[in-house]
């Protein structure tokens, strides 16, 4: 569904991705782990075409997108949870859910709003309330359902665990679980690695802008020097 | 107490470095010289009673700040009725509020009526700045070249070519958004403080253009004479122009000067309310949410496939085209227009509205219209002080309503 080809990416001159590989096959839940300034939100990034790959392929649904401006991109079915949530905090949860389902019509707004507060109840109950004046587990809750509402058939997560307590990451891991079973295809950054690699079919280990390693999820979590490195020993 | 003493003597002092400066010396020629002479006995006590009330109210701010929250905010949002009732009765009030504009000019003098075309001249200014700064979040500090786009519009149109005033109407509009649009192409990547600098030096661009450019616009000495506008070909002058024909003859009624005054108040009237009528439209609309969210954060609209420079050059142009409107009818009403009229103040005064009426908030834009040019109004006296009462409403406000006049409205929650 998702491949990247050998992607370079640079900030000026300084390189932050060397000949990244990765797939993203329909229907997975594919995790990308890593430390602190290891390139994952640049990878996340270089897929939405912000900053755009100095070199390489990145293939859509086989239709290659890395040449393509992030609006262009962001409209073809596929959607992002940025880092940090990013919700429009001065509008309220209906107007926020709404901004996503900008390009679809009115049918599909409804319908899609329907599923998406089927899926957050908490959302119904805030209908009305500014985002900004949520809880940071209810304003992430909010950030996924607005990148849901455009009904994308991939959906990219940067850190969706950051921040919030681990009660309410376990809630938004099920959501993730369960989105993957409506055939929605999941791709997660996180460094929340141990909950990450156990509901993630596969995953890749991004060292210094390299992928080191990639395997299941499982292999990875019982793997010794992912364990070492990322699940504390 | 110690830092709010330091924090008063400071304040003081400047205070008095400023009044020094301002108030205690003045420049007189003395023949061929410039000789400075010191401000009088009574001066000095007046700007010492200054100093002293400054470093009292710093000292004591604490205290005030306590004293001043005290003082109860108006809720406008209390004196709406409930839901329900309001959805009767707005139709009705609406009703009212546009009969009484238009029975209103009749019944009182002319200077009243000219400077309520004045005010709704503002509110046009004011209500399209609203989408650039208010809605969209974009600092324009360059607004007054629109409205002089759209008044030099009419007036060449005008002169050169014999247009009348309704057909540059949409003319003047159309070309002060193009203008937006040209501006806007390079300038919308810029944000921020940037983007207040290029707008504020276009602003400036413009203005000496048209005075330097005199073969065309007459450079510092305007275009003059520029024709009024007409009721369906009728002319509201004394005597008709060949032709034509003037609206007292044609009604058969006496001729006043009064009829094109409020001729001019009606017109303006009617464009205020198609301004507010389509911006209203506008804000409901997919386009003005997304305006709203891109001020709220860039990179979450990004995110959703959003194309901000779409968003952001439809505001500009939307914003610039409504200067254009109300350029135009500027010129008509004046008769007279110079590059003086656009210059750097009128960008503030449009921003003050704006600022003043709370961000984004339509009626809040339109009250602080009525206040910022009805108060010079009344303060004539004090003409001489209108920077310093300026400045004295900005700091009160600040400290009473920061948010504006009538902060833009969100449906919330209430704790009860």
């Amino acid at each position: 569904m998702l491949e990247l080809k050998n992607v370079n990416t640079h900030y000026g001159q300084i390189q932050a991705l060397h000949d990244v590989s990765i797939k993203v096959n329909k229907g997975e839940i594919v995790t990308l782990i890593g430390a602190n300034g290891a390139g994952k939100t640049t990878l996340m990034m270089t897929v939405c075409g912000d900053p755009h790959a100095s070199s390489g392929e990145i293939l859509f649904e086989g239709e290659s997108i890395q040449r393509m401006s992030t609006s262009q991109i962001m409209r073809k079915g596929l959607a992002v949870v940025p880092e940090g949530r990013r919700i429009f905090s001065g509008l309220t949860v209906a107007e926020n859910l709404h901004m996503g389902a900008y390009f679809s019509d009115k049918a599909a707004y409804e319908a899609q709003l329907d599923h998406v507060l089927g899926l957050f109840p908490r959302l119904k109950e805030r209908y009305h309330q500014r985002g900004g004046t949520m809880s940071g587990g209810e304003q992430q809750m909010l950030s996924i359902g607005r990148a849901l509402m455009s009904h994308p058939r991939l959906l990219l997560l940067d850190e969706p665990s950051l921040g919030l307590a681990p009660i309410i990451i376990q809630q938004i891991f099920e959501i993730i679980e369960r989105l993957r079973s409506e055939g929605v295809t999941i791709f997660l950054v996180e460094q929340n690695a141990n909950q990450a690699l156990k509901i993630a079919d596969r995953g890749y280990v991004l060292e210094n802008g390299r992928v080191v390693m990639s395997d299941t999820g499982e292999a990875l979590l019982t793997h010794d020097a992912v364990r070492k490195a990322y699940l504390g020993g | 107490m110690r830092g709010s003493l330091y924090n008063a003597i400071f304040a003081a002092g400047i205070t008095l470095v400023l009044a020094c400066l301002m108030l205690g010396v003045r420049l007189g020629a003395e023949g061929t010289t410039l000789t400075v002479y010191g401000a009088g006995a009574d001066r000095w006590e007046w700007i010492l009673a200054g100093v002293g009330l400054v470093f009292l109210s710093q000292l004591f701010s604490t205290q005030l700040g306590r004293l001043s929250s005290r003082i109860p905010r108006p809720d406008l949002g209390a004196l709406k009725p409930q839901d329900a009732t309001w959805k009767v009765i707005k139709p009705w009030l609406l009703a009212a509020l546009v009969v009484g504009l238009l029975v209103w000019p009749f019944m009182v003098s002319r200077g009243a009526v000219d400077l309520a075309t004045l005010t709704l001249i503002y509110i046009m200014l004011g209500l399209g700045l609203n989408i650039v700064v208010g809605l969209a979040g974009l600092l324009d500090l360059g607004y007054v070249a629109f409205y002089a786009v759209g008044a030099y519009t009419y007036a060449l149109l005008s002169e050169y070519f014999g247009f009348s005033f309704w057909a540059c109407l949409p003319i003047a509009a159309l070309l002060a958004a193009a203008f937006g649009f040209i501006l806007g192409f390079p300038v919308l990547r810029l944000r921020g403080d940037y983007l207040a600098i290029v707008t504020l030096g276009f602003g400036e661009m413009i203005r000496i253009l048209l005075n330097n450019w005199t073969s065309i616009t007459g450079g510092p000495n305007g275009i003059s004479g520029i024709e009024k506008p007409t009721l369906f070909g009728l002319e509201f002058s004394r005597r008709a122009s060949e032709g034509t024909q003037t609206f007292h003859e044609f009604f058969g009624i006496d001729y006043s000067s009064g009829q094109k005054v409020i001729f001019l108040y009606l017109i303006a009237v009617l464009l205020v309310i198609v301004v507010i009528y389509l911006i209203n439209r506008l804000m409901r609309m997919p386009i003005g949410r997304a305006w709203e969210a891109l001020r709220e954060d860039e990179i979450a609209c990004r995110s959703l496939g959003l194309n901000r420079t779409v968003i952001k050059l439809s505001a500009f142009t939307l914003g610039a085209s409504t200067a254009g409107f109300a350029g135009c009818f500027f010129a008509a009403r004046q008769g007279f227009i110079s590059p003086e009229s656009f210059i750097f103040i009128e960008s503030a005064i449009i921003l003050a509205i704006v600022v003043l009426g709370g961000m984004g908030s339509q009626i809040g834009v339109i009250l602080a219209a009525i206040v910022m040019t009805v108060l010079p109004e009344l303060a004539r006296e004090f003409s001489d002080y209108r920077m310093l009462m300026f400045g004295l409403l900005m700091v009160v406000m600040m400290r009473w309503r920061p948010e504006g006049l009538v902060p833009m409205k969100r449906p919330h929650l209430e704790l009860k």
